[in-house]
């Protein structure tokens, strides 16, 4: 079926590639118009990564064909791509931090490119008034938020003038005003022809922005429909096959007595491009799950390293849990005493990439494995294909290595090991993070019933929408602050989108934080 | 103490500098890329005995020079090879690229120890060098020094002015997004690794065939182990290697001048300077984690591989 002289921009027919033991895409076809904005939906691991890149070069098919303005082409190359006018704005930005705005966009422009711009910074600077990207061409890329990176990432294809633009997972990592940016230059965009292929799997952007919208689920198209003319539940539906139950919405709760207390918490970040914590305080109670809502690398990080213990620092009295002081204790000593941790990063943080699940289990336990000096790996088997089965982790057995495992998989395992201790202070990341839908929903679950048992459960999520569906209470980090502690009833997203943007920082709300 | 005096030890400390300056500035180039090649002392040594065997077999201290920077260049490609296409862990075969280069340049140069050569002569440059003081610092040198001076202005402008240099930090920042968007990474690597060893084996050339012109078993005596720290006294930038490398040349003569001024330091402790001078710096830069890792390459030394790239 290889149609020549079509009006498409750009057509995929029947693109396969098998990564050993998972065929990653299966016979995908695939049509955009000029100026369309099609959405590439589906869970993680439906294989929409694999299909941009495919088409970005990155990737080569073992099958199938790629035909561009009617013709069919090969490309090897992510240059080749940038020739044909393929521009991809990639979900970990692909920039240089120690090289300024313009210097990253110059690498990606072929020498002839690069000759027919007389100025470059000029050129940055006036696309960017054009579009109202606000780039500052002459800055150093580790000074930029993730937002501005993300706008820089789409100036590099806009000068390149591309006549397809691929954004994978674009607003994950934005603001809710930093989102609706980010459309209104997609929109103008999509006016002047440019073709846009959206990956997403937030339901109500696609709805809001999309023409057309591709679904794919274990590496098959599954149906192409119209968002318009579905909603975000029959969308949802088609995703993940059987119908999820989505955004139930959960009962809320008060906690009781506080278990843990963070005071006037300040620290420098080790890290060059790390955020300082700047005076924290907030009450973690029993029986509630308190949420922290904020844009990537605000400080999450370098709160998490130091509630675990991780960071090594001591912060003296800055840190209790019940009545007990614990900013000198080492990370093995806060779990003795209850406190369980899900960091963001799964592999060498939350589990030795290395080893297998029953050892992973193993690390962090507290079920008494060992009798007299030694390990009772029966019983850890046991228990960690327990776990497996709880949530559905998708591995071999109890015995695969934990790098084998994908994300979404090795999360549930991880969450599912935490939530196995029954602690009394749950400090977790992302949670579900990309996890499917079913899995995220068996977490939210675990989550809630730990909390009605009265644990007390601190949740960072860049999910907003997760948040509002879990926490009893919110609030959200801007640049090392910490906003007001507010209950979920009593907010609204457009608050707490506000308050991830800093509005709270240097106004009465912060001097009330401090009360 | 006098000028004359002053402007003798600033003259010695260039020439002593030299076969520094040159060994970091290749290296500087190879870490830049994100390689970190530790076999910088057996590449020098190498090439110091490849140049002097050929320019004593031949005569011609030009293709004494040429042949070092081939065997440098060469035994670079070796290291290469396992680092970037076997992936071989980058800082065991750089030591063993050191430890044989070590042996073999013992090997090699067994019967020629002891043999000597008129080596290059001074060529005080016309006009420049009848500057006060600062001709007789600067420019009545040997060719290789000029060569030097050309070089490491050269490579501030092709590292910081030109998409070559671009390429090459963007390389060694990230290789995966350099990857992804189109730039060879594996390439660039090969590139400046070679470089690298050329540079090397240039280093080593000037050991033998000037500074003191003959062969001596082990004649770097560790200055490729100084240009390793070098690299990071300099942060990575160009223009302080060569600030640098005068400095430990300065280091490593110090011991003669106090000696000439009838202090009575035992030699020994004196000519530990150089060494001593190269751990406090290295202290002191460990010290600032925070600077460090902001000009550091910051992918250097791990691997790459674009076959992984899911």
């Amino acid at each position: 079926m290889k149609t020549h002289n079509s009006i498409f921009r750009l057509e995929l027919d029947n693109i396969t590639k098998e990564y050993p033991g998972c065929l990653a895409n299966d016979s995908i076809s695939l049509s955009l118009m000029p100026g369309e904005i099609h959405a590439l939906l589906g869970e993680n691991g439906a294989g929409k990564s694999t299909l941009v890149k495919t088409i970005y070069g990155v990737v080569s098919p073992d099958q199938g064909d790629i035909l561009w303005n009617g013709k069919e082409v090969s490309i090897k190359s992510p240059s080749i791509a940038r020739d044909l006018g393929i521009g991809m704005v990639f979900q970990h930005f692909s920039l240089f931090e120690t090289l300024t705005v313009s210097e990253n966009i110059e690498l990606c422009l072929s020498q002839k490119q690069l000759s027919d711009i007389e100025d470059l910074p000029h050129r940055i600077s006036q696309l960017s008034e054009e579009y109202g990207l606000d780039v500052d061409p002459s800055r150093y890329v580790h000074s930029l938020s993730i937002g501005e990176r993300q706008r820089v990432e789409i100036m590099r294809c806009l000068v390149q003038s591309v006549k397809l633009l691929i954004l994978d997972e674009p607003t994950s990592v934005l603001t809710p005003q930093e989102v609706a940016g980010l459309f209104n230059v997609l929109r103008t965009l999509s006016k002047e022809g440019c073709s846009i292929l959206f990956i997403s799997h937030k339901l109500h952007e696609v709805t809001d922005i999309c023409h057309k919208a591709t679904i794919l689920r274990g590496g098959k198209v599954i149906e192409t429909c119209i968002p318009t003319e579905e909603t975000p539940a029959s969308i949802a539906k088609m995703m993940v096959g059987d119908l999820a139950e989505q955004d139930a919405g959960y009962s809320k709760k008060e906690g009781t007595e506080t278990v843990f207390k963070a005071t006037n918490l300040s620290l420098t970040s080790k890290h060059p491009f790390g955020t300082t914590l700047k005076d924290i305080n907030f009450e973690l109670k029993a029986g509630e799950i308190l949420g922290i809502a904020g844009v990537a690398g605000n400080g999450q990080d370098e709160l998490m390293a130091i509630i675990s213990g991780e960071d090594g620092r001591n912060v003296k009295r800055a840190l209790t849990m019940g009545r007990l002081e614990i900013g000198h204790m080492h990370p093995g000593e806060r779990r003795k005493i209850g406190m369980a941790y899900v960091p963001e990063e799964r592999l060498g943080r939350g589990a030795v990439p290395e080893m297998s699940l029953t050892e992973n289990a193993l690390l962090t336990h507290s079920k008494g494995f060992i009798k007299n000096g030694l390990v009772q790996w029966q019983s850890v088997k046991e228990y960690a294909s327990e776990l497996i089965n709880k949530y559905k982790v998708k591995c071999h057995g109890e015995f695969s290595e934990a790098k084998s495992l994908s994300g979404g998989n090795l999360q549930k395992f991880i969450m599912g090991r935490e939530i196995g201790q029954s602690p009394k202070v749950l400090i977790c990341a992302h949670p579900t993070w990309g996890v499917d839908v079913g899995a995220a929903l068996a977490i939210h679950q675990a989550l809630l019933e730990l909390r009605d048992q009265g644990a007390a459960i601190l949740l960072i999520s860049e999910d907003i929408d997760e948040l509002f569906l879990l926490a009893d209470r919110m609030a959200a980090v801007c640049d090392g602050y910490l906003s007001p502690l507010i209950k979920t009833e009593d907010t609204n997203i457009d608050q707490i989108g506000q308050w991830m943007a800093g509005t709270f920082i240097n106004t009465a709300d912060v001097q009330e934080a401090k009360a | 103490m006098d000028a004359d005096l002053i402007v003798q030890i600033l003259f010695a400390a260039i020439k002593t500098g030299t076969p520094l300056l040159f060994i970091a500035l290749g290296e500087v180039i190879c870490e830049k890329s994100g390689i970190l090649n530790l076999g910088q002392e057996g590449m020098m040594l190498m090439g110091a005995v490849v140049g002097f065997l050929a320019a004593y077999g031949s005569g011609n201290m030009g293709f004494g020079v040429l042949a070092a920077m081939a065997m440098g260049a060469f035994m670079s490609l070796l290291f290469a090879v396992l680092v970037l296409h076997v992936g071989a862990n980058q800082v065991a075969t750089g030591l063993a690229l050191t430890i044989f280069g070590t042996g073999l340049s013992a090997f090699v140069g067994a019967d020629f120890v002891g043999k000597t050569l008129q080596g290059f002569q001074p060529i005080p440059l016309p006009l420049l060098s009848d500057i006060p003081y600062l001709g007789r610092v600067l420019f009545s040198h040997d060719i290789l020094v000029y060569f030097s001076f050309v070089m490491t202005i050269a490579l501030i402008y092709v590292v910081n002015k030109t998409r070559i240099g671009l390429t090459l930090k963007a390389v060694g920042e990230n290789p995966h997004a350099a990857n992804a968007i189109g730039i060879k990474v594996l390439r660039v690597r090969y590139l400046a690794v070679m470089f690298g060893g050329a540079m090397a084996g240039l280093s080593g050339a000037y050991m033998s065939l000037v500074y003191t012109p003959m062969w001596v078993e082990g004649m770097t005596a560790g200055r490729g182990w100084i240009a390793l720290a070098l690299v990071v006294f300099a942060s990575w930038r160009v223009g302080r290697i060569m600030l640098g490398a005068y400095l430990f040349g300065l280091a490593s003569i110090m011991h003669l001048v106090l000696q000439g001024l009838g202090w009575s330091i035992s030699p020994n402790l004196l000519a530990m300077l150089p060494y001593v001078a190269t751990v406090i710096v290295m202290v002191i830069i460990g010290a600032d984690h925070f600077k460090e890792k902001l000009l550091a390459p910051r992918s250097l030394g791990k691997p790459f591989d674009p076959r992984n790239m899911a």
